[in-house]
């Protein structure tokens, strides 16, 4: 076998040749997709005049593995799997959202107990994931303690989700018409220690982070979105809030009985890089108080959809002694919950911002189109239009103000 | 025996390698207690399995040393000697081997004239000093600047995007907090010319703190010069670059600056360069600021126990001092490049200038 040469080239003569294509004298970096600030595999290509940014162009898809087109190949339940891998930082989320938007499909209504139970695990998301996003975006600042303080904290919403589901990352714990299983005893005890212990730590990352005079003047003023902005490239979340619209779907468009607990929706003034910070920090306080209140207003009841034979498959315990629910069960393990003709689309507030599913279904157990919106895609694009004018040293802070995973915005 | 304490050269050639000893040894124990300590304030034991064979199997001793970490150090550094050393193909190779060397020489050079303690004999005290000259503190400064070359060069000839952007950053940073730094040392110099006859020598310096005014206050400079000693607590972070003015290796904009294409030894060299800094920048702040070897109210006694404890002293204010360095790396989060340059220039410079006019002023008055 032939040995074929493969030269890489004089490596500088390169980058003279990339430099000339900018014009002149500036320098052409590429950050990412493999460099400690860019939390996964965002690329971007920037150009540099001395240390300040004058372009700056975000390249996605490093991490694609086309989900969507994967969909239409599997039932809905197992596609399941695959949305803990969209916004890894808070899969449980991603579960409940699809289901949801298959359920609606379905035009299905869950038990009490399973929306409260689904709520409780949508709030530890938010809790999970904001607890990572604060302390990476602190890390990115240089402060690496405060990042061991929160996934310290982090941990234990591990623990708690392996004790519900059995995983304590890639949980899968819906299913469409309801859950994998209902909540173990003595479970809500355990989160509400953890709710409890959160609660101090919060405060002390307070004041080593928000009130700190090193962080306050590296944030404040920095990449700022005004409120048009934000609107016109559609961001949402934390970060849409941040720049002072308050639009947050469990207020305004509420879903699994958001209406029913006490919360507030904290807003930005200025939409720079601290007020962001702010905004996920009293999230995570308001997240906590609703933690609190489902726990104090757990219903009994069901915690599936007992009338929907067709959807949801039956218990093991059924299976075993009922001809009836053994059928059931083979037909919904292999084809899939039987959902009705049909599009949908959903969208819930994600940790991240909206994640919205949309969903065509030409009858069976099989999606015949599936479209998924990630909030941290749409949230990018306003990177080309917010960098440049910054400094080199200012795009970890920004970036780590925005929050973003590539596992969602790459699908 | 005479002989080989009687000959001047042997005697110096068996004190550098003590003295180079120690520092390199508490060089590699510096990295472990940044280890450490960085574990204890995030919650976590820190290295504690490394295991050496024959003291580590000791019953009691064995376990407890190595829950310390006491044997990392060594891991760490057979680690870098005994690691590939791989040279990218596209860097300037002379330079590039030539940057750690010129990095790690004026780190070890500046100990020489650092005093560490005294030997009080029957005719007079003896200081415990490699080369006792009268420029002591300008022989500091000039060498210890000299390090930054080291950075440059190795940006440079990385001949790589993010080390230059470093190596320029490094340059910038360095020059900036030398003013500052050289400014807050003058009123020190003034303040004791009486006692030491306007000598730049450090051990007259420390020698002059050993006093009290009006036997109770001891006459350690941090007392009446805290401005001065702040400035120079600054710029000695600045100067060494170490968080939160670490922009030179900001690993979270530039992957690790200037040392991003260096590996194995060389990249240990850098390393055993940035400690052996601190150790010897504490050492100096020490001297100057925070009265070397003297105990307030407590002489040492005379002989060779009382050389041991001034060196003890000295070794555990210049270690508390470490530990101030590693306790501030873990606590703030990092400035921006453009916000050191302004707090150098800005309020640093000016506020040496004001001090070293006030203490103008205040010996003017004082002595007239």
């Amino acid at each position: 076998m032939a040995i074929k040469e493969v030269s890489i080239g004089d490596i500088s003569a390169r980058g003279a040749a990339a430099e000339q294509e900018f014009q002149g004298e500036h320098l052409v970096v590429n950050m990412g997709p493999s460099h400690p600030a860019t939390h996964g595999v965002l690329r971007l290509k920037l150009e540099l005049d001395g240390e300040t940014v004058t372009k700056c162009e975000p390249v996605v898809g490093y991490l694609h593995r086309g989900d969507e087109k994967i969909a239409e190949n599997m039932t809905y339940n197992q596609f399941v799997p695959y949305t803990d891998r969209l916004d890894y930082l808070g899969p449980i989320h991603n579960n409940v959202t699809f289901a949801m938007a298959v359920e609606k499909l379905a035009g299905l209504e869950v038990p009490p107990r399973c929306q409260a139970i689904r709520l409780l695990c949508c709030e530890l998301a938010r809790v999970q994931s904001h607890l990572l996003g604060v302390g990476v975006y602190a890390m990115d600042c240089g402060s690496i303690t405060a990042f061991m303080y929160t996934f310290t904290e982090r941990e234990k919403i591990y623990s708690l989700l392996e004790q519900l589901c059995g995983a304590r990352f890639t949980t899968s714990y819906t299913r469409i018409g309801g859950l994998q299983r209902d909540i173990p005893d003595g479970w809500l005890g355990n989160v509400r220690k953890v709710v409890d212990e959160m609660e101090p730590v919060l405060d002390e990352l307070d004041a080593l982070i928000t009130r700190n005079r090193i962080f306050y003047d590296r944030t404040v003023g920095l990449g700022v979105i005004s409120k048009e902005d934000a609107i016109a490239y559609g961001l949402t979340g934390p970060n849409l809030r941040g720049s002072g619209v308050a639009l947050d779907l469990r207020k305004d468009d509420p879903y699994l009985g958001y209406e029913n607990y006490e919360f507030d929706v904290p807003i930005g003034s200025t939409g720079d890089c601290y007020d962001r910070w702010l905004v996920r920090m009293v999230e995570l306080r308001e997240s906590l108080k609703i933690i609190k209140q489902v726990i104090d207003s757990m219903p009994d009841g069901p915690w599936y959809a007992e009338e929907a034979k067709k959807i949801f498959a039956p218990r093991k315990d059924k299976v075993m002694t009922s001809m009836e629910e053994l059928i059931q069960n083979f037909m919904i393990v292999t084809e899939g919950p039987q959902i009705p003709e049909g599009e949908v689309y959903f969208e819930a507030e994600n940790p991240k911002g909206l994640l919205g599913f949309y969903i065509v279904s030409k009858g069976g157990g099989v999606p015949y189109r599936m479209k998924i919106r990630s909030p941290s895609f749409c949230n990018l694009s306003i990177l080309p239009k917010l960098v440049p004018g910054h400094m080199v040293a200012d795009i970890p802070v920004i970036l780590g103000s925005f929050d973003f995973v590539m596992g969602e915005c790459d699908r | 025996m005479d002989f080989i304490l009687e000959n001047p050269l042997i005697l110096a050639l068996i004190k550098s390698l003590l003295v180079v000893g120690v520092v390199m040894g508490m060089a590699a124990y510096a990295v472990l207690a940044e280890r450490k300590v960085c574990g204890w304030i995030q919650g976590r034991p820190g290295p504690n399995r490394t295991k050496l064979p024959l003291l580590g199997d000791l019953p009691i001793i064995g376990p407890f040393l190595t829950r310390l970490g006491i044997f990392q150090p060594m891991a760490d550094g057979l680690k870098f000697l005994v690691k590939e050393e791989p040279t990218p193909g596209h860097v300037k190779r002379f330079y590039y081997v030539l940057a750690p060397i010129v990095s790690f020489i004026p780190a070890m050079t500046t100990m020489t004239v650092l005093p560490f303690g005294l030997w009080k004999t029957a005719d007079g005290v003896q200081p415990l000093v490699l080369a006792n000259i009268d420029i002591g503190i300008l022989f500091i400064l000039a060498v210890s600047s000299l390090g930054v070359y080291g950075i440059i060069l190795a940006g440079w000839a990385s001949n790589s995007k993010y080390p230059f952007l470093g190596g320029i950053r490094a340059s910038a940073q360095m020059i900036s907090y030398e003013l500052a730094m050289g400014l807050s040392l003058l009123p020190v110099f003034m303040w004791f010319a009486p006692e030491t006859g306007g000598s730049l020598n450090l051990f007259n310096i420390v020698q002059a703190q050993g006093n009290h005014y009006w036997n109770v206050i001891p006459q350690w400079t941090v007392f009446f010069q805290p401005l001065g000693a702040l400035i120079f607590l600054v710029s000695l972070f600045a100067e060494t670059n170490r968080a939160p003015f670490d922009m030179p290796e900001s690993e979270t904009d530039l992957v690790a600056g200037f040392n991003t294409e260096y590996g194995a030894f060389k990249f240990g060299l850098f390393f055993l360069g940035e400690y052996t800094h601190i150790i010897i920048g504490s050492g100096v702040f020490v001297a100057l600021f925070l009265g070397g070897w003297n105990l307030p109210w407590i002489g040492l006694p005379a002989g060779i126990l009382g050389a041991v404890l001034s060196v003890l002293v000295f070794l555990v204010k210049t270690c508390a001092l470490i530990f101030l360095f590693i306790w501030v790396r873990w606590t703030l989060p990092r400035f921006r490049y453009d916000q050191v340059m302004n707090l150098g220039w800005k309020k640093l410079l000016p506020l040496a200038v004001a001090n070293f006019v006030l203490y103008l002023i205040l010996i003017a008055l004082i002595e007239s």
